[in-house]
């Protein structure tokens, strides 16, 4: 059974009563037919009505929910032979970031990503996703594998941010987001990456100089957390509600913003209501990607990256 | 000393009552207290000092233009991009009204100071940040006018150095200041990726993603003495670890001993250890 969501109930509320009354005409000797018909045309509009007009928090809730695809998830549903790679080389494995080297549609990528848990104890082993500075070496190193192989990048980015723990600022979390940023913008090979749930500031941004940023129709991408924002912002984190509209971290919002280069359609409900589904919009995206970017040569993919984000930021001259 | 003043006021009949008149003869701010050490001196000896207390070494935080005037060379600094000027694409209440207040108080369009000049002769460009206007928070103004000094930088073929202080992306530009983090890194990878120089000053204070940027990558980073430099706030941290941090976790000399610096370098001697590294690496030897 699916977490229902608060903003959802009235759907699920109606589509539990329909099933409800299905089982009862079966063992019954009524025909409720027209009944059921109504309803569920009531339930269609209804679903139209909810999921089309979903508020930022909602797709907050959305892109926090449990269950929602990781990905591991997308690694496994859209691409062949993948092989995990790990460690990077100087300190250790940062599990909050997966790596490695898979086919997809036949030709060798590099695939990279925040790997959130799927319960407490696989959140505890992979830190709910939010990684240390050799996490981010770990991506930065296989980044640099596949320039050299010259093999396109996909990246996910999937984290409520880096890890504020002392032994990341030990270690240099700072530098190691800051590099990440840097390198990435002199890749020779093309670079894509998907927010598929919370891309959350820098910690997410380390994975995300690329040259097609996607985003989930669902997911949220943003300098701070709408908890964050709140505190700082009004002194008071259980205004979040109204920070996450104030702060504009929705895909729409930020496709407006000129950040986003496509906004991936969700299945009916959001992603966790249909993984397979999903994977399948994802794959289709990704291709019309690499079609695009793998016409261009690796100085026009660098030049691609620099004006991208030299053009990102409003101002008045 | 101490006797010398009870054994001056003995000998004085009477005492003097400062007038009304004289009162305001003293202009506000001509003596400065440590928040260090308490060491009280005059305001002007302070500046002659770089601002720095002659007593514990304290490094008080500098704006823009004193940086500028303890840096460069006299008369040499052009400053780029004053037009700039922040808008409000959120819409977040009062936040015009702030930029506005803090760019009469600083003298500047944005919390950043960007220009050419010289540094014992030789041409850099340089930005400065002001901790002064917004806490030297980055958004779409300062992340424009780094970039394009960068540019600058990498099209007059000379360094670019940067003095940083911020408390990082600001808030009320949203997911626009976030960006700006990666739109100063191509400007830094193409001017490293033609082989110019760049040199990173880590000043008090240099947090979040200011830290998590431009400022730790430099080919050299340099800080001063004691200014915090992380990429999380102390608080965060010790609510997350739930764990008391060490007195010194995220000053200069803490990040020294943890590699992330190539040195601690005292305000007095940071124009000399500049300008020797920018001559170390002049194009064709010097």
């Amino acid at each position: 059974m699916v977490k229902t969501l608060p903003f959802e109930e009235p759907v699920i509320q109606l589509r539990d009563k329909i099933t409800e009354l299905k089982d009862f005409t079966s063992n019954a000797d009524v025909d409720l037919s027209t009944e059921i018909q109504q309803l569920e045309d009531r339930l269609q509009k209804l679903e139209t009505d909810i999921y089309d007009n979903m508020q930022p928090w909602d797709r907050v809730q959305v892109a926090r929910h449990p269950e929602r695809p990781t990905t591991l998830d997308y690694i496994r549903e859209i691409f062949t032979d993948f092989i995990e790679l790990h460690g990077d080389r100087s300190y250790g494995d940062d599990e909050a970031i997966v790596g490695g080297i898979a086919a997809f549609n036949g030709c060798p990528i590099t695939v990279i990503g925040h790997q959130r848990g799927k319960d407490t104890k696989e959140n505890i082993r992979r830190n709910f996703g939010m990684p240390h500075p050799e996490g981010y070496r770990k991506a930065l190193r296989l980044m640099k594998q596949a320039e050299k192989f010259n093999r396109p990048i996909i990246c996910f980015i999937d984290t409520k941010g880096a890890y504020p723990g002392k032994a990341a600022e030990e270690r240099g979390q700072s530098e190691a987001i800051a590099r990440n940023l840097v390198e990435m913008a002199g890749l020779k090979v093309p670079v894509i990456s998907v927010v598929i749930g919370e891309g959350g500031s820098g910690g997410a941004l380390a994975l995300g100089v690329a040259n097609h940023v996607h985003m989930l129709e669902n997911s949220t991408y943003s300098v701070i957390s709408p908890e964050g924002a709140a505190s700082i912002l009004w002194k008071d984190s259980s205004l979040a509600q109204q920070a996450a509209e104030a702060m504009k971290i929705t895909a729409p919002d930020l496709k407006q913003m000129g950040i986003v280069d496509e906004i991936i359609q969700e299945a009916v409900g959001g992603a966790h209501r249909d993984t397979k589904q999903q994977a399948i919009y994802m794959k289709e995206a990704l291709q019309r990607s690499i079609d695009t970017l793998s016409k261009l040569s690796k100085e026009e993919l660098v030049n691609n990256r620099y004006e991208k984000f030299k053009s990102i930021g409003e101002f008045a001259e | 000393m101490i006797r010398e003043i009870f054994s001056r006021n003995r000998k004085n009949k009477y005492a003097t009552i400062p007038s009304n008149a004289s009162k305001t003869d003293v202009p506000e701010g001509i003596m400065t207290k440590c928040p260090e050490c308490k060491h009280i001196g005059l305001t002007k000896d302070l500046i002659k000092n770089k601002k720095v207390c002659p007593a514990c070494d304290h490094h008080y935080k500098m704006t823009a233009y004193e940086r500028v005037s303890i840096f460069i060379d006299e008369d040499t600094f052009v400053s780029m991009d004053d037009h700039l000027s922040t808008v409000n694409p959120l819409n977040f209440p009062g936040y015009t009204d702030k930029i506005k207040s803090d760019s009469e108080k600083t003298g500047l369009n944005e919390a950043v100071l960007t220009g050419t000049g010289l540094v014992n002769g030789r041409k850099v460009v340089v930005a400065i940040m002001d901790a002064h206007f917004r806490m030297g928070s980055m958004g779409s103004v300062v992340g424009e006018k780094i970039t394009r000094a960068v540019e600058e930088a990498t099209k007059q073929e000379v360094p670019f150095i940067i003095f940083t202080a911020s408390g990082g992306a600001r808030m009320q530009e949203g997911v626009l200041s976030l960006m700006q983090m990666a739109k100063t890194s191509v400007a830094l990878n193409r001017h490293s990726e033609r082989g110019q120089l760049f040199i990173s000053i880590l000043t008090h204070p240099t947090t979040g993603g200011v830290s998590a940027s431009f400022a730790s990558i430099g080919d050299i980073n340099l800080a001063e003495p004691k200014a915090l430099i992380g990429f999380a706030g102390r608080r965060v941290i010790e609510q997350t670890v739930r764990e008391k941090l060490p007195e010194n976790f995220q000053t200069a000399e803490f990040l020294l001993a943890h590699g992330q610096l190539d040195a601690v370098v005292h305000r007095s001697s940071m124009k000399e250890t500049v300008s020797t590294l920018v001559k170390l690496h002049a194009k064709g030897g010097n």
